[in-house]
């Protein structure tokens, strides 16, 4: 297919500054006389408050304000609704519910001078019995976590399914062949490198409220800080400047921010709050933590007929899970993957457990990443049982692309696929088959190396409003495009950018659309005051909602651009047509020469240009673009590893990845989403570990524990690309921006267990560390989410 | 304290607490905000600058221990409006997504490249290990790098 102008390789807008060290990050941010605030947090992942006295801190010379749970209780302000309509506290009143927990807001001078202040705040505590271990957590006995909701006796928060059960059982009891495997995703986290922060300002004078936060969804934060404090939406300003990495840990209102608003309130000067890295990871919203059983029925050859899987989710101690109302377990659901099934049913369970909130983070999309790792290693898991390749395996189930569009056993309608072709050219990339035989040679010599291999079906773009909504805001995307009168444009969107290069992007779409150079198009995002309502940038949903809005907001504006056109031509609307060339845009009277650019048509449009009645002069519009549906892009990823015996150390050698999001904005800026992706992939599969001790001490709350993949740990990524546009949105484009986190992962993990098939090891849990490998070799496989088993 | 830095060639004079780092005195006293904070454990390496020409994360050193001492940031690699080969690397390799790893990582591949004009991919992922990136996935960092490489050797 043709590229569209401004479709292609173009270098970031976005670099200029960021090259510079002239981004401006949220704690970049400098106001006058702003006050900086510190938040005192739990030691004790349960315990009653007896008491607490902030009188010394109040008496440091430099402290202006000392806030608690029961200062916030008079506002009412102490809980705050979470994204699935559960509360949180946001400064504990009654008791802490996990280690790190707000318990106390100081704001002070300078920021050192708040952490000091903290030192002399006095807190009794009467330890209680924790639950850690989410499978003891609806135990006999256990202890209620959230005794503050009215008549709960036990940690459960939902039961939920999806699919036909009775279907489903019925395939499993007449299957030939069925297998089953526990395992869990551990909890991990986003660790964006900017962690979260805020800026706070409120303005007694005109009762206004300025935010800077590095929210992924800017308004929707203005809303919820409407309903819950109270204050006039209009009077609420949200700006979301340059964000240091989102990565879905910056969705959710934290206690911090409300902290910061509130400070601010009480003080009357801007309030500064910066939470340090283990805050971040001990307190902000964590990614995964599914313990999942996965059973699959197949033929005797080998044609998978069935998937069943029950989970057990520890979601901590308030449910603040990120996700659409209707979907508590997220798109987990659609855990049939790639293949062409009779029958799936999935039974999730949602548990308390004292630790901190979140579940939906990380480049899940909602869930999908448990889904997918679910599906991927269970397609492992069978071929180990009846004995053939993996790939060959999948090749034989997998969707063929004259099923799209394709309803799964669950719901979802896949728009559109060709998987065997992605998946032949991941294997060619490889050399599939010369990396067979290399390995039987390994092995006769005793030395370990795996294949690994994932193809995915990802779910992005969520979603259409009729079934999708967070908090009751459905998730269509407004945009909103001005033409100047020189030709220039400025776009507004609701979509917030954390690095994915929306600013270049979504002015390339532009570009496409209406032929006006990319470097004249201006993207603004991220500030409420400027942007059309919408929800945000996370679940990979910015190109499937925005991006279509975008494109159909110019679409408008090339319609009026016609009529504009028409009548500068004196010429019939429907005799005009758009074309775009290297010169840029025109609408041109058919058979004839003759012509209008889109810049002659904007001044027109501006000018004294006599318009036939209805056509508004200017070259404007906004659009609100509610999907029909998701976008569904794939791929297939095949990972190499070589593992040593001895030590258990696990090198990935190679890593293939194959990704079909339909048409590519910018094929530069995909292969660097994808290329992070792989980075999270190999982290989670080999590194990454957010564990507990049994009294629910967090043993990965800082980098020297939770351990991130350096440009050591990473090989150099190899990609290839397929394209299969999506048929519903308007420039055939899918989202991509969490298709390799999602996808990566079960490759890694495939491979290392196939490296270990001489041990009989049939599962072992991530992180694969050398500690994790040995034992798994020795046959002692260990719990990685419990420090102590 | 009293103390006198040269940073980025401007001397400047600043009375502060010994305990103040030297990451919060160049964002907050200097208000030289592209030298970033990411983690309270010296891992990540977004706070990066050059302490006497030699990379030093910033979050790790006292302000007071810059006494007398040049600091570069990457405010300082500019010069006369000419963006350092680096950071031209960056821009044509897409060695950058959110960018707050970014000036750290440029402090450093300018570091390596002043002590080895032609690095190859290994040693300039070592060079790198001390910072993390959670966008990239490195990949195009390292061809950044290489491109500013080659950059400086075709001059």
């Amino acid at each position: 297919m043709s590229t569209p102008m401004g479709f292609g390789r173009m270098h970031r807008k976005e670099d200029a500054r960021f090259i510079r060290g002239r981004g401006s990050y949220v704690d970049d941010v400098n106001l006058p006389g702003m006050l900086y605030g510190a938040i005192l947090r739990s030691p004790h992942a349960h315990a009653r408050i007896v008491s607490i006295d902030t009188s010394a801190a109040l008496a440091h010379p430099k402290v202006k304000a000392v806030i608690t749970g029961e200062t916030l209780a008079g506002l009412n302000l102490a809980w705050m609704p979470t994204l699935s309509a559960d509360t949180q506290a946001v400064l504990a009143t009654d008791k802490v519910r996990f280690q790190g927990q707000e318990v106390a807001f100081v704001v002070a001078e300078d920021r050192y001078s708040a952490r000091d202040a903290l030192e002399l705040i006095d807190v009794e505590y009467e330890a209680l019995d924790a639950v850690i271990d989410a499978r003891k957590s609806l135990d006999e006995g256990a202890p209620i976590i959230r005794d503050d909701q009215e008549g709960r006796a036990d940690n459960k928060i939902f039961d939920w399914g999806a699919g036909d059960k009775d279907a489903t059982d019925a395939v499993f009891a007449q299957a030939e062949v069925t297998v089953a495997q526990d395992m869990l995703y551990p909890r991990v986290h986003p660790a964006p490198l900017e962690t979260c922060g805020a800026v706070a300002d409120f303005d007694k004078v005109t009762g206004k409220l300025t935010v800077w936060c590095p929210t992924q969804a800017p308004h929707a934060h203005r809303t919820l800080y409407a309903l819950v404090a109270g204050l006039p939406e209009h009077k609420i300003r949200v700006i979301s400047p340059d964000i240091g990495g989102g990565f879905g840990g910056k969705v959710g209102i934290y206690p911090g921010y409300v902290c910061a608003i509130v400070g601010s309130i009480v003080t009357g000067k801007p309030v500064k709050w910066m939470e340090d890295r283990s805050e971040n990871l001990m307190s902000t919203a964590f990614a995964r933590d599914y313990h999942m059983r996965g059973e699959v029925a197949a033929t005797r050859d080998g044609r998978i007929q069935a998937i069943r899987v029950k989970v057990l989710a520890d979601h901590g101690a308030f449910n603040g899970t990120a996700q659409p109302t209707k979907f508590p377990a997220g798109f987990f659901h659609v855990f049939t993957g790639s293949y062409d099934l009779r029958a799936a049913h999935c039974e999730v369970t949602g548990v308390y457990t004292n630790k901190a909130p979140g579940g939906v983070a990380y480049a899940c999309s909602f869930r999908i990443t448990e889904a997918v790792y679910l599906v991927e290693r269970m397609i492992d898991v069978l071929a180990d049982e009846l004995g053939v390749d993996a790939a060959e395996l999948r090749m034989k189930n997998l969707l063929r692309s004259e099923q799209f569009p394709y309803t799964s056993p669950t719901g979802w309608e896949y728009d559109s696929g060709d998987y065997q072709k992605t998946l032949q050219l991941a294997m060619d990339m490889a050399g599939y088959d010369a990396l067979r035989r290399e390995q039987a040679e390994k092995r006769e010599r005793g030395e370990l190396m795996g294949i690994g291999i994932s193809f995915f079906t990802e779910a992005v773009g969520a979603g259409p409003r009729k079934h999708m909504d967070i908090l009751g805001l459905g998730m269509a995307d407004g945009a909103e495009l001005r033409v100047h009168p020189t030709g220039k444009a400025v776009l507004r969107v609701s979509c917030q950018s954390q690095g994915q290069g929306h600013e270049t992007t979504f002015a390339q779409i532009v570009g496409a659309e209406l032929g006006i150079s990319p470097d004249d198009v201006e993207v603004v995002h991220g500030d409420t005051d400027q942007t059309p309502f919408g929800l945000g940038t996370y679940g990979s949903r910015s190109t499937p909602v925005s991006g279509a809005a975008t494109a159909m907001v110019a679409r408008k504006v090339r319609e009026r651009a016609r009529q504009v056109a028409a009548a500068m031509l004196e010429a019939s609307p429907e005799d005009l047509e758009w074309t775009v060339d290297e010169a840029g845009g025109s609408w041109t009277v058919a058979g004839t020469g003759a012509g209008k650019s889109i810049q002659e048509i904007a001044l027109a449009a501006h000018s004294n240009l006599e318009l036939p009645e209805g056509v508004e002069g200017h070259l404007d519009a906004t659009c609100v673009y509610n999907p029909p549906n998701l976008t569904y892009p794939f791929g297939a990823y095949i990972c190499v590893v070589d593992v040593d015996p001895g030590t258990g150390q696990v090198k990935v050698r190679r890593f293939i990845a194959v990704d079909d999001c339909g048409v590519r904005i910018n094929p530069m800026i995909v292969e660097g989403q994808v290329h992070g992706g792989l980075a999270d992939g190999v982290g989670m599969a080999l590194m990454q570990l957010m564990a507990f001790d049994e009294d629910g001490n967090h043993l990965g709350a800082s980098f020297m524990d939770y351990l991130l993949p350096t440009a050591m740990e990473c090989p150099s990524w190899e990609l290839g690309e397929t394209v299969t546009p999506s048929p519903h949105h308007p420039i055939g484009a899918k989202g991509v921006g969490e298709s390799a986190t999602v996808g990566s992962p079960p490759a890694v993990v495939n491979a290392v267990l196939d490296a270990l098939r001489p041990y009989g090891v049939r599962h072992a849990d991530m992180p694969l560390t050398p500690a994790a490998v040995w034992r798994a070799i020795k046959g002692d496989p260990i719990r990685t989410d419990m420090a102590i088993t | 304290m009293r103390v006198s830095v040269t940073v980025n060639g401007q001397n400047y004079v600043r009375e502060i607490e010994p305990r103040l780092l030297l990451v919060h005195f160049l964002r907050d006293e200097l208000g030289l905000t592209g030298t970033h904070w990411g983690c309270d454990t010296s891992n990540c390496g977004v706070c990066v600058v050059q302490l006497d020409g030699v990379p030093v994360k910033s979050c790790t050193v006292l302000a007071v221990m810059a006494d007398g001492h040049e600091v570069t940031t990457v405010e300082g690699l500019e010069k006369d409006g000419e963006l350092d080969p680096v950071q031209q690397g960056f821009v044509q390799c897409h060695g950058l997504q959110c960018g707050f790893c970014t000036p750290g990582m440029l402090m450093t591949a300018r570091w390596l490249l002043d002590r080895n004009p032609d690095p190859d991919e290994g040693e300039i992922r070592e060079a790198i290990s001390g910072q993390l990136c959670r966008c990239t996935g490195y990949e195009n960092i390292v061809r950044s790098i290489r491109w500013a490489a080659e950059k400086e050797a075709s001059v």
